[in-house]
Parts: structure tokens; sequence; C-alpha cells
């Protein structure tokens, strides 16, 4: 048979062959992220290099832009808010091998609920307490009625859930897109009016006349909220019952189920969570930084969450790390031409982080 | 609806469902040797892009789709990589493969989106063919790449279920340590199959900006590489089921378009924005039915599908 001849390649007799090492050293635990994103930086610059840009200029301007200042920092802090909650999203889910896809649309829904409490289901002059406080319960349902669909399809059906919540985004997109273009547009442009000032996130230069200090920082109040759920969601992993559920499930689904452990109930749960959180970004975006809906108030936020829960190996806090990190990968990349430098560094992070843990988890041997 | 406008939709569903056909029959090659790909929408946009610059600068677009090829064909060698040598996790890998293929698209291809125009790839009227009442503008009248997927249906159903390869592929997907024991290099292959899906992937992104929609957009596959990925399931990884699913997205996907002289379903352009969901709720719709029959006639995926095939360790 010819495709058997083929098979003998010229490296068959000598290979490459992967040992798993049985206990990583210390030390590389603690390296191995700075290794990891050194090695995306490397490959990074080699491509955008190959794309015709001084890598060096490249990072060095991006790392100015984005952590250089007090308002580089506002900035990033802005980028971080939603990726962070999205990240806290995409990590519940992923916790239990679910791989949600659609924080995306998740976040797209969410907003759009806050808006439609903003604009039209709240009168203007509703407390702003009360007001805020609405938008995230509505943006909290609409991520979560989400996030839901592809979770029952999943648990009655065991219907795909990654194919199913990547189309919702596509459908939550246009869903948006409807209502901004059509019934609340302003006279026929992409966008919403602006919503009344009660339903506008508190920044921190909101307070500049009590501090100084905070004058001209537009970051706003959803990062504390971004800070506050990753505090509590560590917690409730770590502590609780249901934590412990998750994690079983996520190691050994079988195993979760022969010890009792409902599974297509905790699929259910953790999906309307995880585009709950999803929806809250979203709820925090236009409340906080655009103040009304319109198109491509996301620059793929939800998207992004993907990468940053699997870098921050779903751990809640470390999400919140992450999250600052390629925060400032977004606002230096807006700075740098051509588009697009932003995304393709998160595919390489990504990329070489998947290769490069099993390289750090194994030996590398050439044997006979 | 008059006859024309059905002829009309049939035609334009088996022309635009060309670039999904491609990608969903190189992903049914990938999986049914037992390795998920996810990254086809970024490798559809890498060789949507490729294709268009070589075409735009050389001014041949059969150089072009030999490059788009090639490109999907690269970031393809790269999941196999990750996955079948590193035994990384197949799911992440893929979803990096298109976090990559969109952002370097992207990036390579920003100068391109000045470029209004580039040599297309050429459409023939099959003789005689052509001239058919009905049958000859839904199946003759086409660009030549629409022909070629036509032709790779038949052949990719030929190869997997009457070839002794194709039995070999079933085997590495279903059981790859029982191939194993018969001699069949698993690696080997499970690298041959995953490189070739990703060139399907290449060519199908190909044929969006060389023929179909004859231009480079940013992002411009707008998801038909995971529509193609959930059609595989749909298509219960069989090429004749694929074509049928392709073809018919094809025509969904065009809906709005051809439907939008007719005015009494479109007097309000805004419902335009419900139109464009239909193709990704259909996916939905889609994959609902495959899973329920996949359960039912237990006619499912490969069974080694996105487990990583290690040689020392027996399993599936």
């Amino acid at each position: 048979m010819t495709t058997r001849s083929a098979a003998a390649l010229p490296g068959a007799r000598r290979r490459l062959r992967l040992e798993r090492r049985l206990e990583q050293p210390r030390w590389l635990q603690f390296l191995s992220p700075v290794i990891l994103i050194a090695a995306a930086l490397l490959v990074g610059g080699l491509l955008l290099q190959i794309a015709g840009a001084n890598p060096w200029l490249v990072y060095r301007r991006m790392a100015q832009v984005a952590f250089g200042s007090a308002y580089g920092w506002s900035d990033t802090t802005v980028k971080a808010t939603p990726l962070i909650l999205a990240g806290l999203g995409v990590a519940l889910a992923f916790r239990m091998r679910l791989w949600n896809i659609g924080a995306e649309g998740q976040l797209f829904l969410g907003a759009f609920m806050a808006s439609g409490v903003a604009l039209h289901w709240l009168p203007p002059e509703t407390p702003r307490p009360l007001m805020l406080t609405a938008m995230a319960v509505a943006g909290f349902v609409g991520g979560a009625l989400w996030g839901l669909i592809p979770g029952l399809l999943k648990a009655w059906l065991n219907v795909n859930e990654i194919i199913t919540s990547l189309m919702l985004n596509y459908v939550a997109i246009y869903w948006n897109n409807y209502f901004i273009y059509g019934p609340w547009s302003q006279r026929g442009f992409g966008l919403t009016p602006t919503f009344p000032r009660s339903a506008w996130m508190p920044r921190f230069t909101d307070y500049a006349e009590t501090f100084p200090a905070l004058r001209g920082l537009t970051a706003h109040f959803g990062i504390f909220l971004g800070i506050g759920l990753a505090l509590l969601i560590w917690l409730v992993l770590r502590y609780t019952r249901w934590g412990f559920e998750i994690n079983v499930i996520g190691d050994n689904p079988r195993a979760a189920r022969y010890a009792g452990i409902h599974l297509g109930r905790n699929i259910v749960l953790a999906m309307i969570l995880s585009g709950g959180l999803a929806g809250l970004a979203g709820m925090s975006e236009v409340s906080g930084v655009v103040h009304r809906l319109q198109e491509r108030f996301s620059p793929g936020y939800g998207f992004t969450a993907i990468i940053i829960a699997w870098l921050a190996k779903l751990n809640p806090l470390a999400i919140v790390l992450v999250a600052y990190l390629f925060g400032g990968l977004l606002v230096g990349g807006d700075e740098i031409q051509p588009a697009g430098i932003a995304q393709l560094l998160q595919g390489v992070i990504l990329f070489v982080v998947v290769g490069g843990e099993v390289l750090l988890q194994y030996r590398v041997r050439w044997t006979r | 609806m008059e006859l024309a406008l059905i002829v009309n939709i049939l035609a334009a569903g088996i022309r635009s469902g060309t670039a999904i056909l491609f990608a969903t029959l190189g992903e049914i090659f990938a999986e049914r040797a037992g390795v998920l790909n996810l990254g086809v929408e970024g490798m559809m946009l890498m060789g949507a892009m490729s294709a268009f610059g070589v075409a735009a600068n050389t001014g041949n677009p059969w150089l072009g789709l030999l490059v788009a090829a090639g490109a999907g064909g690269l970031m393809a060698l790269l999941h196999a990589f990750v996955t079948v040598t590193l035994r990384a996790d197949q799911v992440v890998s893929g979803l990096a493969l298109t976090f990559l293929g969109t952002g370097l698209s992207a990036v390579l291809g920003a100068p391109l989106v000045e470029v209004k125009q580039a040599p297309r790839l050429p459409t023939w009227s099959i003789p005689g063919l052509a001239e058919l009442p009905l049958l000859g503008p839904v199946l003759f009248q086409h660009n030549v790449i629409v022909y070629v997927g036509m032709l790779l249906v038949p052949l990719a159903w030929f190869y997997i279920y009457r070839t002794r390869p194709g039995l070999e592929l079933r085997a590495i997907g279903e059981y790859p340590a029982a191939a194993d024991v018969l001699g069949v290099n698993v690696y080997a292959q499970r690298y041959a199959y995953v490189v070739l899906g990703g060139v399907l992937a290449g060519i199908g992104g190909a044929a969006l900006s060389l023929a179909i929609t004859p231009l480079w957009i940013e992002g411009m596959t707008a998801g038909q590489g995971w529509i193609a990925v959930g059609l595989v399931i749909f298509a219960g990884w069989d090429p004749v089921r694929a074509a049928l699913g392709s073809y018919l997205f094809g025509a969904i996907r065009r809906l709005p378009l051809d439907l939008q002289n007719l005015a009494f379903f479109l007097r309000n352009p805004t419902y335009g924005y419900f139109m464009n969901m239909l193709p990704y709720l259909f996916t939905i719709l889609v994959l609902v039915i495959g899973s329920r029959e996949a359960m039912r006639r237990r006619l499912g995926a490969p069974a080694a599908l996105g487990q990583p095939y290690v040689r020392e360790e027996r399993g599936v």
C-alpha cells in the first residue's frame, strides 16, 4: 500500500518523544507565565516584522501608551473592566468543560437590556442607585438568557454548545442592529439617544473636586464590580459545596454523576451565570463608557475574554491581572497601525501558551 | 413565487454555498481522522485575504488560489503540531487558530482594503448543458470554483467509503490503536488530513474573495467557518449531506438579497436584520436536528474525535 510506505518518514527512526514530567520543578511553575509571554512577544514580533512594522517600536509605544501615565492606567482600566467581567463568566463555564464561546453575544444582549431600562423602561428621573441597579439586573438577565439557550440545548439534547453559543453572537449583533437602526434609533443612525444622567455609571473624574488627582480619569466604577465579583467567585469556588461540584464535573463528568451531582442542572446554572456575567460586562460598558447603545461598542471583548480566562488558568483572581495586561494591549493597539495588531497578538499569545504549556509539562527527548 | 425567482435562489445558493462546502469537506476529513479543528474561520480568512492579495498583485487568480490553499494548509499544520505532537487541547488550539487567522488577516490585509478589484476566477457556461431550461441556470452557469466544489463531493464520498486509504482514515478516527497495530501510521495520517482540511478551508476562503464576493473586507467570512463546523455534525461526517447542507445555507444567506424586491415582505428595511439572523438560527436548528438523530441512530462522531493518540497508552 502506498500510504503505508509513505508512512515511513525519514525521521521515523529517531523520533521526538514527549515524556510527562512527574513533578514540575517549582522554578518552572513561577517562570512559566513569564517564559510563555516572552515567547509570544517574540513570535508576535516576528509576524510584525513580516507585516512590515518595527516590532520593537510597536511594543515600546504600546507599553508607553497603556501603562506610562495615570491616563494610560485609567484607559487600560476602562478596557480591563468588561474583560474582567466577561472573563469571569467564560472561566466559570470553562471550569465545567462547557465551551461557552458566546460571551460576545451575551455582552451585546446585556447592553441591550440595560439600554432598554435606561431609555424606555424606567423614567429618566429615577434615582441613580435604583437606575443603575435595575440596569445591572437587566444586563445580567439579558446575558443569562443568551447563555441559557445553549445551556438548555446542551443539557437536554447534547447539542454542541460551541457552535450554538457562537451562532448566537451573530444573532445578538443583528438583534441590536435592528433596535439601534429601528425603534430605538436616533434619527436612523446606528445609535440610540444618550442615556439620562441617572443611568451613567460614576467615573473617577466625577470626584475630581474632592480628589484633584482624579481629574480626567475616565475609568468608571464598573472596575469595582469586576474586582468585587472576582473575589466573590474565587471564594465561592474555593469554599462552597457548589464550587467543589463544578470542579469535579470539570475533572471527570462520569465520576460526578456517580457521586450524585446533577449534571444537567449544573450545566444550565453555569451557563446562566456565565452569560449573566458577560451581560454585566455589556451593561457596565454602555453605562460607564458609551452612555448609549451603538454599533460596535465592543472591539470583541467577549472573544478576548476567552483568551484571558484560559491564560489565567480559570482562576478568578488571575483573570483580573491578565485582563489588565490585555486591556493594555487594546489601549496600545488602538494607537498602532495597521489595525488588528492587538488581535493578532492575542492569537499568538494563546497559541504559544497552549503549545508551550505542554512543552513545559513534558520533557522532550530524542529516542530511538 | 415565480419560477424565475426560485431558479435564481437555487443558483445563488449553490454559488454562495461553495465556500462553506469546501470548508465543510475539509473539516470532515480532519474530524474523520480524529482531530477537531475549530480554526476553520481563521483558515478561511487567511485564504480569502492571501488569495485576493496575490491575485491583485500578480494579476493571476489561479496563483491566488494556490497561495490560499498553502496558507490554509500551513495554519492547519500548526494545529496538527500542537494537537497531534504536543497533544494539547484541540478545542483551545482551534480557537487560538481562529484568533490568529482573524488578526493576521486583518493586519496583512489592511493595505488590500483599498484595492477595489482583483482579477477573478473565470465563469464558465458549460456548452450544451447551460442552455437547458431550469437546470442550466441552476447548475451549469457558474464560476469554475463552483464546479470544482461540485466535483469534490462525489470524489470525497468515494475516497472515504470505497478506498483502502479511506478505510484507514475512518479507522484512525474510530480506533487509532487498532489501526496502529495494522501498520497504519496514525500520527502521519492525522497530520496529512488536518493539513488537507486546512487546504480546503483556504480554498473556501479563496472562493469567497476571488469569485463569490470578489473583495477583501476584514472578517468577510462572517461566521461561515463556524457554520461549516456545525454543518459537519449535521451532515453526520458524510460529504453528500455536507453538500446539501452547504447549498441550503448558501440559499439562506442569499435570501435577504433575493427577497428584497418582494415589497410585501421587506417594506420596512430594518426587518432585514431579522433576515440576516436566519443562517445563524438555522445552524442552531440544524444542529439540534443533527444531534438528536446522532443520538437516536448512534450515527455519531468518530469515536476518537478530540482525543490525542499516544502510542504507548492503550485506549480508543
